[in-house]
């Protein structure tokens, strides 16, 4: 490369205003194509039946360059190691409450953290498919904003991997493991639609609906419990989650104003995305009722605060567009007294093919469970628990070895209640091209009859067992000491006995003892094992 | 799509026991489609709930049976398919005696 002398007459270049720069670095980057035609440069973002008369009545969400973009995040991405570091030299994983609340983040990082990732491919393939420039400036920062995400996690899972059991191999299991499934399928399922379905999927409904629900207790979680990692990763990816929840607004926003004709497409969208992420949270009850030894609000209260008031704010806004609540909300107001005590029993009864311990809570425990839930816990939910304790203690501790029936849809084991009856499993069940299939839902039933080609292929763990399918290769299903759930533990990449089982006795528990000589569980609750 | 095809000559079926959800979903098992009825009530559903102090309870003779959700009347000595339960049918019972640890449904 050469330079040319430059001309000491020649006037400066003038420095661009805010208002031209940002211009350039954003509508600017793109460009008319002469070559080929538009439409077939960018074929996927009609067939979804969203009409855009303007693509320049795009706002831009994040009021960023790509400049500035990079700077900003450079900045954080110091800070954020910078503790990471502080906080690995010091050993701070030996300052949370106990070695219980290393569950929680197993559960989020095998579960989430893989989401973050899917999350950087699906907004690079939306940004390709949209033909507008807006849009697609808007899905670059987030795919990388993703990216940062999944790497700053996978660091934290490498630390933690040093010293607690389950985080060995979060990529392979995330393909095979049963409950895994239910995140990764439900990714699949929006970068597999449109990319405006998936924006609305994911920037509406997850990040902007429902996103509060997933990182106030996680972060507020993780503070109360000592986790100062988490912590410092929730402050360093909030502004880039509030730049989100912006662009998920915008794009719902951006649709409904383009055309009436996209109202009903959006709502469509709107009630399907809130019922699949409704769903996931199940794990997030979990993690708040029982996985936290300290313990941040309920469940039942989370939902109270972040979706019937926050979300009904929102929706009252959108009414002017002519967008209503989502379907079946009131479906998930009924169930906010059960769902963590229906999804608690259920990896209970799995404990033994799960990649983190579960445990009967404290009688202190239980009592806050009582207080937090006085119409159900102690009618439906201390009974079996209790009666799981005394079968612990006396050296039998109950696992179910039969694998459950799966949805088809979330994938979910069959374990929610009918809306009006928590004693009694919600079955739905469908016949297409003569073949049954099963749901735990009205929302999840809808969703499959209205793409049912699509949710026929699902992977569902339990029936690619029954198939054969999770078996390692070097096994002879026909040897006479064939063990299939051994090998399909074998498959997942499960250590038994140290990644899985009660948290009681565990190595994890015997470790967290001999390292800090602090109790594993709170103390006043360890009855002696049975001899 | 999870044709029988798929399962080397067994069926699914779905099996939920009412009122107790201590066993905390219907579970799924491979069956052969000639099983007769009689070996799911007498072998088969025991060995699914060892574990649950209710399962030496059970009488058979008592039991409602509900395919797809609908009240039924299975005949012990027929098959599973000749009783109407194919590829991933959906039966449940319920002992009217019986309500879960200490009446919870659990």
């Amino acid at each position: 490369m050469t330079t040319t002398t430059s001309s000491k007459s020649a006037t400066a270049p003038r420095k661009l205003s805010l208002k031209e720069n940002y211009a350039l670095m954003t509508r600017g980057l793109g460009w008319d194509p002469t070559y080929q035609s538009v439409d077939k440069i960018f074929p996927f973002d009609t067939f979804e039946g969203i009409k855009i008369h303007n693509w320049d009545g795009w706002e831009d969400p994040f009021r960023l360059t790509m400049d500035a973009y990079w700077k900003y995040q450079g900045e954080k991405e110091r800070k954020l190691y910078a503790i990471i570091d502080a906080f690995q030299q010091n050993n701070g994983q030996f300052n949370v409450t106990d070695a219980r609340y290393i569950n929680t983040l197993k559960l989020f990082l095998t579960g989430v953290s893989p989401l973050e990732y899917a999350a950087h491919r699906g907004y690079a393939l939306a940004g390709r498919m949209f033909r507008g420039i807006g849009p697609r400036i808007a899905c670059q920062m987030q795919a990388i904003d993703e990216l940062r995400h999944a790497q700053t996690q996978i660091h934290t899972i490498s630390h933690y991997n040093k010293y607690f059991n389950g985080l060995h191999d979060f990529k392979h299991m995330h393909d095979r493991v049963w409950y895994l499934s239910v995140p990764k399928s439900y990714f699949d399922d929006a970068m597999s639609a449109g990319p405006f379905e998936f924006v609305t999927a994911i920037s509406f409904s997850f990040e902007y609906v429902l996103t509060n629900l997933l990182f106030m207790p996680f972060m507020s979680g993780a503070a109360f419990n000592g986790d100062m990692a988490t912590v410092t990763f929730g402050f360093s990816a909030q502004s880039d989650e509030s730049r989100h929840m912006t662009l998920g607004l915008e794009i719902v926003k951006f649709m409904l104003e383009q055309d009436p004709a996209n109202v009903p497409i959006v709502q469509k969208w709107v009630d399907k995305w809130f019922w699949r992420g409704y769903r996931l949270l199940t794990l997030v009850a979990m993690m708040m009722d029982y996985m936290l030894p300290k313990r941040v609000m309920s469940w039942s209260e989370a939902w109270d605060t972040y979706f019937e008031q926050n979300g009904g704010a929102l929706f009252q806004d959108l009414s002017r567009y002519g967008i209503r609540l989502p379907k079946y909300h009131e479906v998930a107001a009924k169930e906010k007294n059960r769902l963590s005590h229906e999804a608690w029993g259920t990896f209970y009864n799995y404990s033994q093919a799960a990649a983190f311990h579960t445990w009967v809570p404290s009688n202190q425990e239980l009592d806050w469970l009582s207080e937090k839930y006085p119409d159900s816990f102690d009618r439906l939910y201390r009974p079996r628990l209790e009666y799981w304790r005394e079968q612990q203690q006396e050296g039998k501790r109950f696992f179910n070895n039969t694998l459950p029936m799966l949805c088809q849809t979330c994938q979910i084991p069959m374990f929610f209640t009918e809306p009006d009856d928590p004693t009694k499993i919600c079955y739905r069940e469908t016949e297409y091209r003569g073949e049954k299939f099963h749901f735990c839902s009205d929302g999840c039933k809808d969703i499959f009859c209205d793409e049912p080609e699509k949710y026929i292929q699902a992977w569902l763990p339990v029936h690619q067992i029954y198939q054969g399918n999770c078996f390692p290769a070097d096994v002879d299903p026909t040897a006479p000491d064939f063990n299939p759930l051994a090998e399909v533990l074998r498959y997942y990449g499960m250590n038994v006995g140290h990644d899985s089982g009660d948290y009681e006795g565990s190595p994890d528990s015997r470790n967290w003892e001999s390292w800090t000589g602090r109790p594993a569980s709170p103390r006043d609750e360890v009855e002696p094992k049975a001899a | 799509m999870d044709s029988v095809d798929k399962f080397h000559g067994q069926q699914l079926l779905y099996i939920g026991w009412e009122d107790h959800l201590m066993y905390c979903a219907p579970l799924c098992i491979p069956v052969n489609p000639q099983t007769p009825f009689r070996a799911l009530t007498e072998q088969v559903i025991p060995s699914l709930y060892p574990e649950h102090p209710d399962t030496p309870k059970l009488r058979w003779d008592k039991v409602q049976w509900f395919r797809s959700g609908q009240p039924f009347t299975p005949d012990p000595a027929l098959s599973l398919v000749e009783n109407g339960l194919g590829h991933k049918a959906v039966i449940r019972f319920r002992a009217p005696s019986l309500s879960g640890i200490n009446g919870s449904c659990s």
